[in-house]
């Protein structure tokens, strides 16, 4: 081990470490609000748009990430639609995530019993306030373990943004190893840096679902 | 069809060259999945047992294994093995490798939670029937687990076939650097040819997880 050479390039190892969780961050978030649109319209049974989000649930979730990027960054510029690589990125992720997300959304709605609709209804609450007071804080206990999960899945799968030229932790560890033939340096510092985005976040989803276990309700 | 570049498919054998790199894809993830399934039923039913160090070990490698994303995996066998213990391991091999202890790894953590699924109850109303180990086992447990298992693992099994793509970044020539391939080549001749080219290995990829997905929701609504 050269720890001299580690701390040389540690710098450039932190900015690729933040490029990952920065267009990570970015990406689950728009995840999350199209799964939460997609769980909305198949809860609601919208017409048309039901049939248009189950197709491209089944599109996203039997593709690679990889073929996904590949085909938004080097095909859509073909048909005129100009991109960078980092929305790409970004955007690739959405695309993957939206369906995981929607899917564990769904799960949590559809926990939720009809009974609890109905007697809210009784109450004489509008749709839209049953969806806030009632339905979602109970869908959102049985949601969330699955969320956790998906964002972990998703936190890692960024690790295929380098073959679209971003400058992420793979195409660092990559470069150096080219570069310099510093092999175990170049590989260790590749797995220590992932462990600190990764291991934070799969920590807290154990903690929150240990808490969240009790919350359900008449369960 | 121009405008799309969805020609250059039907040019000289490019579309028999797409679909043999996604040959090669095909068959380093059947090997691991050949592999994975059968290891991951032997460590699942060992993480079972009550052995503190079995379990202290068997777990190091299973949080280790899926906490890291599948791409440091292959790095850590391709470019380590060469670089720290000097072999020289094709990227087909360290593809199988990483597939196949990745695999291993899920694939044991879904066996002990079928096998945890199990309600006390089901054991000792099997005791007190009379009935030994093996049979507990044989008549009472597996049936159930199994039924639990068989759509978790073919989920597995279209996951593996995903992560296959990343063998590319380890140089194995797939379906997507065969596609690289045929779009430089053509590059002069049909400029667009990147969109129906990438356009096509997406939909293959879909073709060939589609049909394994439905087959595992169906067998879980059956036996849900």
């Amino acid at each position: 081990m050269n720890w001299e050479f580690m701390g040389r390039y540690l710098p450039l190892y932190g900015e690729a470490a933040l490029l990952t969780v920065r267009l990570g961050a970015e990406g689950i978030a728009g995840a999350t609000l199209l799964g939460l649109v997609c769980a909305m319209i198949q809860y609601y049974k919208v017409p048309v748009l039901r049939s248009v989000v189950t197709g491209y649930i089944e599109l996203s979730r039997n593709t690679p990430l990889l073929v996904q990027l590949f085909f938004i960054y080097y095909g859509l510029p073909k048909i005129g639609i100009p991109t960078n690589a980092a929305v790409c990125g970004a955007a690739g992720l959405m695309f993957l995530g939206g369906s995981y997300m929607c899917e564990a959304f769904r799960s949590g709605l559809e926990a939720v019993d009809p009974m609890q609709t109905e007697c809210a209804c009784a109450l004489g609450l509008s749709r839209g306030q049953i969806m806030r007071h009632v339905v979602l804080p109970q869908a959102f206990t049985v949601s969330m373990p699955p969320f956790m999960a998906n964002v972990i899945f998703l936190l890692k799968e960024t690790s295929v943004f380098s073959a679209i030229s971003l400058m992420d932790l793979m195409f660092t560890a990559k470069d150096l190893i080219g570069l310099y033939y510093k092999t175990t340096e170049s590989l260790f510092l590749l797995v220590v840096f992932y462990l600190l985005i990764l291991l934070p976040v799969s920590l807290l989803g154990a903690a929150l679902e240990r808490r969240l276990r009790h919350a359900g309700f008449g369960t | 069809m121009r405008a799309l570049g969805l020609e250059v498919l039907f040019k000289g054998k490019n579309l028999a060259r797409l679909l043999g790199g996604l040959w090669v894809a095909m068959k380093i993830s059947l090997i691991s999945v050949g592999l994975s399934l059968p290891l991951g039923l032997l460590l699942g039913a060992l993480m079972t047992r009550k052995n503190p160090v079995c379990r202290a070990v068997l777990r190091c490698y299973l949080e280790f294994v899926r906490v890291m994303p599948q791409m440091v995996l292959l790095f850590l066998v391709f470019f380590g093995s060469a670089g720290i213990f000097g072999w020289n391991i094709s990227g087909e091999l360290s593809a199988v490798i990483v597939f196949t202890l990745w695999g291993t790894a899920e694939m044991s953590d879904l066996v002990r939670g079928a096998l945890v699924s199990i309600p006390a109850h089901q054991y000792e109303s099997a005791a007190a029937l009379g009935l030994g180990r093996a049979q507990t086992y044989r008549y009472v447990v597996l049936p159930q687990a199994v039924r639990r298992l068989i759509p978790l693992s073919i989920n597995l099994i279209t996951r593996m076939i995903k992560t296959t793509s990343l063998v590319l970044m380890i140089g194995v020539v797939e379906v997507l650097k065969v596609a690289q391939q045929i779009i430089e080549s053509n590059r002069m001749s049909s400029p667009n040819a990147a969109f129906g080219i990438y356009l096509t290995v997406f939909m293959l990829y879909f073709l060939v997880c589609w049909p394994i997905s439905l087959l595992a929701k169906r067998l879980e609504k059956r036996w849900g």
